[in-house]
């Protein structure tokens, strides 16, 4: 996939993340790994969405981590702006942090209840020295506040004053305050209600427009990435197993995990879902620690074949920007 | 609401806090046949739990009291019952399933022990039948190898799994209606489209009766003949499914059908509902949803509507219901 140049903000060359497994309580043996990201290679172009989807346990939240360098990977390169990253040292580290920020699930713990939304949203400006006076900073605090639609005299209350949707909100300000180029949003709507939901994903996409901002967008949920992606991965056991255009997954899945992940999800029209064709898949996702060999989903797929369980498929390209990792093809 | 297996009559169901007193059910009616599955919909604290776990007596008293109202089971009023006639109801002719397949089995005993304690509860079997009839659950639950996975404990269960676990506790004594409170939100979507199968199978199966509390209209469309929205503790809108989806006459349903992202259309731009549902503490003496209603006029930020016919069968807490039904 290298039919690009230099309007991609950010390429990931077989990135590995594996967590190891010790036993022992006085000397500690290394006796297996969690193979959390098995190889993955993608490329995220300037101002566009990407959807990393998949179920719990398949290495989304681990993708995310590493690649702003919130864990080390094992293996791999990520190239961001032109830089590899993946094995600068800390101090480095710091100035492109400024660049890419993250929005974390859970607005409930990832906000310090002891700060006032204030001191949280102003702490990054004060670490990069943004700001020159606390004057200066409030002023940027308060626009930064309407920005995402609360009010400038929010600023002086603390996080348990605020509902789970403002508590998002307050993430996202935090997340902008340093002017950065990508986002990564590891399951931004996941905790909220479905009313609230919807106001957050329209305020992403409006940010989104207003600053030209680059998003890799984490979700388990294929309804909100199909509203809110242009390309999408979709995830399985630490590898991807299918990456396309939007319309294009969603009109014609090719891997047998995304056809069934789709008609797993209920649609609000129940004439529609009386017609529908379900694809019900049997037992569980495999555990990340022992993963099957050959293809990760023969162990489910309903069009196993003999060669399914021997040889790895490789991602290929299968129709124009249209890659599948599947043996069928 | 002739001929009802289960019908709930006005039901006010409060807490007593410190904060004032919280209306998580406030008159709230609904009718279930035999047979049936009733969805129950609406968002965090619009009472819908609190519900269900009125029907079933659990709720914790201080600070929750039923307040109100009557719950009429095969034309017996289950909150006139007593503690001990009431156990013969809760788990033997009702039975329930909660969200959290983690925390609602118990870590120190096999899964087969759990399912055995309801059996030799209400059937009043010895142990060796009561295995028998919990092997037998597990196999109706489709667990595979059920009498070697009988001797389990719940940790070496999948959430699936225990999903599966607690269906068959709760089907264990043959219930009349099954609960279900969220039981797959906890849950992988893959998951997730297995236990929904499962309940629905299962419900034709056996015949009993469903009541279903989700914030999942896709669940909802897929798995329920009527529908009850709830907003604040009240009832919003209640009709059968195909009327709730095509014909929704009340702006709350029409703002949570229009606001949800979905698979087969691509919006160009979500229609939010804006603002936040109201304090409970502090609810208005106009109607609840005003605040965030395209549709409000002078009235509605004067009185509480009623709940009105719009057609038969189908009911709307809105004053321009009739209107408003026409326009979507």
């Amino acid at each position: 996939m290298n039919n690009y140049t230099d309007d991609v903000i950010l390429e990931v060359r077989n990135l590995k993340k594996y967590f190891p497994i010790k036993s022992g309580i006085v000397f500690s043996k290394h006796v297996g790994d969690v193979k959390a990201v098995d190889g993955l290679s993608f490329y995220i172009r300037r101002g566009e969405t990407l959807g990393l989807v998949g179920e719990s346990g398949c290495g989304k939240s681990t993708v995310a981590r590493t690649i702003i360098r919130l864990l080390d990977p094992t293996d791999g390169e990520i190239i961001f702006d032109g830089v590899d990253i993946s094995k600068l040292p800390h101090s480095a580290l710091r100035r492109i942090r400024k660049d890419m920020q993250i929005i974390f699930q859970d607005p409930y713990s990832s906000l310090n209840p002891r700060m006032t939304i204030s001191e949280i949203i102003g702490e990054p400006l004060q670490v990069h020295k943004i700001v020159s006076s606390s004057k200066e900073r409030e002023k940027r605090v308060q626009e930064l506040l309407e920005l995402v639609g609360l009010a400038p005299y929010h600023a002086t209350r603390y996080p348990h004053e605020f509902s789970g949707g403002q508590r998002q909100r307050i993430g996202i300000a935090r997340a902008l305050a340093l002017n950065p180029k990508f986002i990564v949003a590891d399951e931004p709507t996941s905790a909220l209600d479905v009313s609230i939901r919807s106001q957050i994903i329209n305020l992403l996409q409006d940010l989104q427009k207003e600053f030209k901002l680059t998003y890799l967008f984490i979700s388990h949920d294929l309804a909100v990435i199909r509203h809110i992606c242009d390309r999408i991965a979709v995830m399985y056991l630490g590898k991807i197993v299918e990456l396309s255009e939007n319309d294009d997954l969603y009109t014609s899945p090719l891997h047998p995990y995304t056809q069934a992940l789709l008609s797993a999800i209920p649609i609000p029209d129940p004439e529609l879902e009386e017609k529908r064709k379900k694809i019900v898949l049997t037992g569980d996702i495999p555990s990340p620690l022992n993963p099957p060999t050959g293809c990760r989903f023969h162990t489910r797929c309903p069009s196993v074949m003999d060669v399914c369980s021997k040889v790895e498929p490789e991602l290929k390209e299968v129709k124009p920007n249209h890659f599948v990792a599947c043996h069928l093809y | 609401m002739e001929d009802c297996l289960l019908e709930v009559k006005n039901l006010r169901t409060y807490f007593f806090t410190d904060e004032g007193i919280v209306k998580a059910v406030d008159d709230v009616s609904f009718g279930l046949k035999k047979g049936e599955s009733l969805g129950i919909v609406g968002e965090s604290g619009s009472g819908k739990s609190v519900t269900a776990l009125s029907i079933m007596r659990l709720i914790q008293d201080p600070p929750g009291k039923i307040v109100g109202g009557e719950i009429i089971f095969r034309g017996e009023d289950l909150l006139k019952k007593k503690e001990e006639e009431m156990r013969e109801v809760r788990g033997n002719k009702i039975s329930m399933i909660f969200q959290d397949p983690m925390t609602s089995l118990n870590p120190v005993f096999t899964i087969g022990d759990q399912i055995m304690e309801a059996i030799i509860l209400h059937q009043k079997l010895d142990k060796v039948s009561a295995r028998k009839k919990a092997i037998e659950m597990l196999e109706l639950v489709r667990i595979p190898e059920a009498s070697k996975r009988i001797d389990e404990y719940p940790h070496q269960f999948s959430g699936g799994m225990r999903q599966r676990v607690m269906i068959a506790i709760a089907l264990s004594c043959s219930p009349e209606i099954l609960i279900a409170d969220e039981p797959t939100t906890a849950l992988d979507v893959t998951i997730q489209a297995q236990i929904i199968e499962l309940i629905k199978q299962l419900q034709k199966e056996l015949g009993m009766s469903l009541i279903l509390i989700t914030h999942d209209m896709g669940i909802v469309a897929e798995t329920c003949k009527n529908v009850l929205v709830m907003y604040a503790g009240k009832v919003v809108e209640f009709a059968d499914v195909r009327t709730i989806f095509k014909k929704p006459s009340h702006p709350y349903t029409i703002g949570l059908l229009e606001s949800v992202p979905r698979l087969d259309v691509r919006k160009e731009r979500l229609k939010a509902i804006e603002g936040q549902p109201p304090d409970l503490v502090a609810l208005p003496s106009y109607c609840y949803y005003a605040e965030r209603c395209p549709y409000k006029t002078d009235r509605c930020l004067e009185e509480i509507p009623d709940l009105i016919e719009v057609e038969p069968g189908h009911y709307s807490r809105c004053f321009y219901a009739k209107g408003i039904g026409v326009k979507v």
